[in-house]
């Protein structure tokens, strides 16, 4: 007798996904997908996807997605949890997303302290178009737009959005993560059950962030860029509940 | 004897004095509008703060955006669930909501854009303009795309024409735009102001009060009960977009045969014909009295659906030797729609006034005089 002891979650579609190989993206949707199903909500959510790699997320999610335009997201979100407040509202974000195009609405969301929850996935580069710095490229690192590394002179410094919204007094609860080991996964995938039971809660706006790697665009294997991230990453973003 | 107890109810047809803004507004709750998203700026201001006031009435939705950009996009989330949505904004803001119109357009949603323009280009002044009708008619953002737009001229019109643009917008699933400008924004009129909603307010929109689901079925309310929805611009695949963009013009093609709108005024006989819109076309109303008072077989045709324009209603004024008088508080352009339906452009005549500046009856007269002999 064959015993069942893994699955796809419902939240999830048999689709095949067109990240590249080691690109934390597939890690994330699944844990939101696992997420969803543990608490039993597939069929009250609906997700705002972003401008960049996860632009198709609703392809490979079992629920209803529309699709915002580039930064918008929590804008995008915000009309729908107010006409919906009964229902699940959440969005998935990269760094060019919510980091870069999308500040402005990303704090404001956070700061009217709408009842949804984030999803932020900060790889530090825009793979969608080719690998450009983004506002959280780290300090010397190479993109194609810092050809010679990221200069702060030229380039400024990696934004912190999750401390920027932790000091705000509309937001309940911002959380620091990453991917890049089993052990953090146990953890990413705490963090994004405990941000949306606080939405489900009414307790107000949530977001995770999540350091995924990109080997592709950091021109490393996928091996040493979850090493990467936990040798290096952290120093610029450490982990963490930042707040609540 | 004792008066009744009880809240005296408002008679139907009840004539209020109110400016063009808060009629446009009270069109949009008559449509049973529920969310309202918008950003400070004049002339429109006017219409932001009755929306906020009424919403809390009617137990609706009522932000103000960070900013434009924002303002729309939160437009595009509440009719993605299925409610009626609006935004407003004068010329500027319009600008900047040309990214979210777009893609209205490309995830075929209702939703009602008020545009009160101001003078441009850049910041401009405040001062009233009809100097938007490129951007409102001819694209505004990327890609293929029109919308409605019809362009009241009376404050009972930013009434009438904003709550039936519900239905437009809902009929036809995409975005649809009230052209007005800052003096019919600003000005008051005496407006009869009908309770009775056009539609069926609850059988259309669900409000945060009423619990009963949108009849929307393409709507995302979370997939209880069937297949998840998505919404979404992006069309990546082999002839995709293509097949798309198709879908759209069979649309337009519709709307170009059943929306037409457009008003005559003293048009039989006319020798020169007087073409306006909005504002203008009041002015060129009484234009037009003063010139047949003068002898001069004057007319005036007033196109009230901008996109799509009633080229053909106003290519059968055309008599052949007839001369037409473009109105416009632009630099000219209207006109270029005016000159595809006569084709002659040597028929074709054009006065506007640019900055703020509002074409006087006497120099309409002058010109049209000018042009007639």
């Amino acid at each position: 007798m064959e015993k069942l002891i893994f699955k796809k979650p419902e939240a999830m579609t048999d689709a095949v996904m067109h990240y590249c190989a080691g690109c934390g993206h597939g890690i994330v949707h699944r844990l939101v997908a696992e997420v969803i199903d543990e608490l039993g909500i597939r069929e009250k959510v609906v997700a705002v996807a972003p401008v960049g790699c996860a632009v198709i997320a609703y392809d490979y999610w079992n629920f209803d997605v529309t699709e915002a335009a580039h930064g918008r997201t929590p804008a995008v979100a915000t009309g729908i949890k107010r006409v919906l407040p009964d229902k699940v509202i959440f969005t998935y974000q990269g760094d060019g997303d919510l980091a870069a195009i999308g500040t402005s609405e990303i704090i404001h969301s956070a700061n009217r302290a709408e009842n949804i929850t984030v999803i932020f996935v900060n790889n530090g580069v825009y793979g969608m178009t080719g690998g450009q710095m983004a506002p959280t490229t780290t300090v010397g690192q190479k993109t194609a737009t810092t050809k010679a590394g990221r200069n702060i002179r030229r380039d400024g410094f990696p934004i912190k959005i999750s401390e920027m919204l932790a000091v705000l007094e509309g937001t309940t609860y911002i959380e620091r993560t990453a991917v890049s080991s089993p052990k953090e996964i146990i953890k990413t995938k705490k963090a994004i059950k405990k941000a949306f039971g606080i939405q489900i809660k009414n307790e107000g706006f949530s977001m995770v962030e999540i350091l995924a790697t990109c080997p592709t665009y950091w021109g490393q294997s996928s091996q040493d860029a979850c090493t990467r991230i936990e040798k290096e990453l952290v120093k610029t973003y450490p982990l963490g509940v930042l707040k609540g | 004897m004792r008066k009744a107890k009880g809240r005296v109810r408002r008679p139907d047809g009840k004539r209020i004095l109110i400016t063009g803004n808060e009629a446009c507004g009270e069109g949009a709750v008559q449509a049973g509008l529920r969310f309202y998203a918008g950003y400070p700026i004049t002339p429109q201001n006017e219409l932001t703060a009755y929306m906020s006031r009424r919403m809390l009435d009617v137990g609706g939705t009522f932000i103000q955006a960070e900013s434009e950009l924002a303002a729309i996009s939160m437009v595009f989330g509440a009719t993605v669930a299925g409610v009626r949505a609006m935004t407003s904004s004068s010329s500027p803001g319009i600008s900047l909501k040309q990214e979210g119109i777009s893609y209205l357009a490309a995830c075929e949603l209702p939703a009602v854009i008020v545009n009160i323009m101001r003078g441009g280009p850049g910041l401009g002044n405040i001062a009233p303009s009809q100097s938007d009708y490129f951007q409102a008619t001819k694209g505004g953002g990327h890609g293929d795309y029109h919308m409605v737009v019809l362009a009241p001229a009376s404050c009972q019109e930013m009434l009438d024409f904003t709550r039936e643009l519900f239905d437009i917008a809902d009929r036809y699933r995409g975005p649809v735009m009230v052209l007005g400008d800052g003096i019919l924004g600003q000005m008051m009129e005496p407006v009869i102001v009908d309770r009775r909603s056009s539609i069926d307010v609850r059988r259309e929109s669900q409000t945060t009060n009423d619990k009963r689901q949108t009849t929307k079925s393409w709507a995302l309310t979370g997939c209880k009960g069937r297949k998840p929805n998505v919404i979404k611009s992006l069309r990546l695949k082999e002839g995709e977009l293509e097949a798309f963009n198709e879908k759209l013009e069979k649309k337009y093609d519709l709307i170009r045969k059943r929306e037409i709108r457009f008003e005559k005024y003293r048009t039989e006989g006319a020798k020169i014909i007087i073409v306006a819109y909005g504002t203008s076309s009041r002015i060129g109303r009484a234009s037009v009295d003063r010139l047949r008072k003068y002898g001069i077989k004057a007319g005036l045709f007033r196109p009230i659906s901008l996109w799509p324009f009633p080229y053909e209603a106003l290519k059968k004024l055309d008599k052949g030797n007839t001369k037409f008088l473009t109105v416009e508080m632009s630099a000219g352009q209207m006109l270029e729609d005016v000159r595809l339906a006569i084709e002659d452009k040597s028929r074709v005549h054009f006065y506007g006034r640019t900055g703020g500046g509002i074409p006087s009856e006497e120099a309409i007269v002058r010109e049209a005089i000018s042009y007639k002999l």
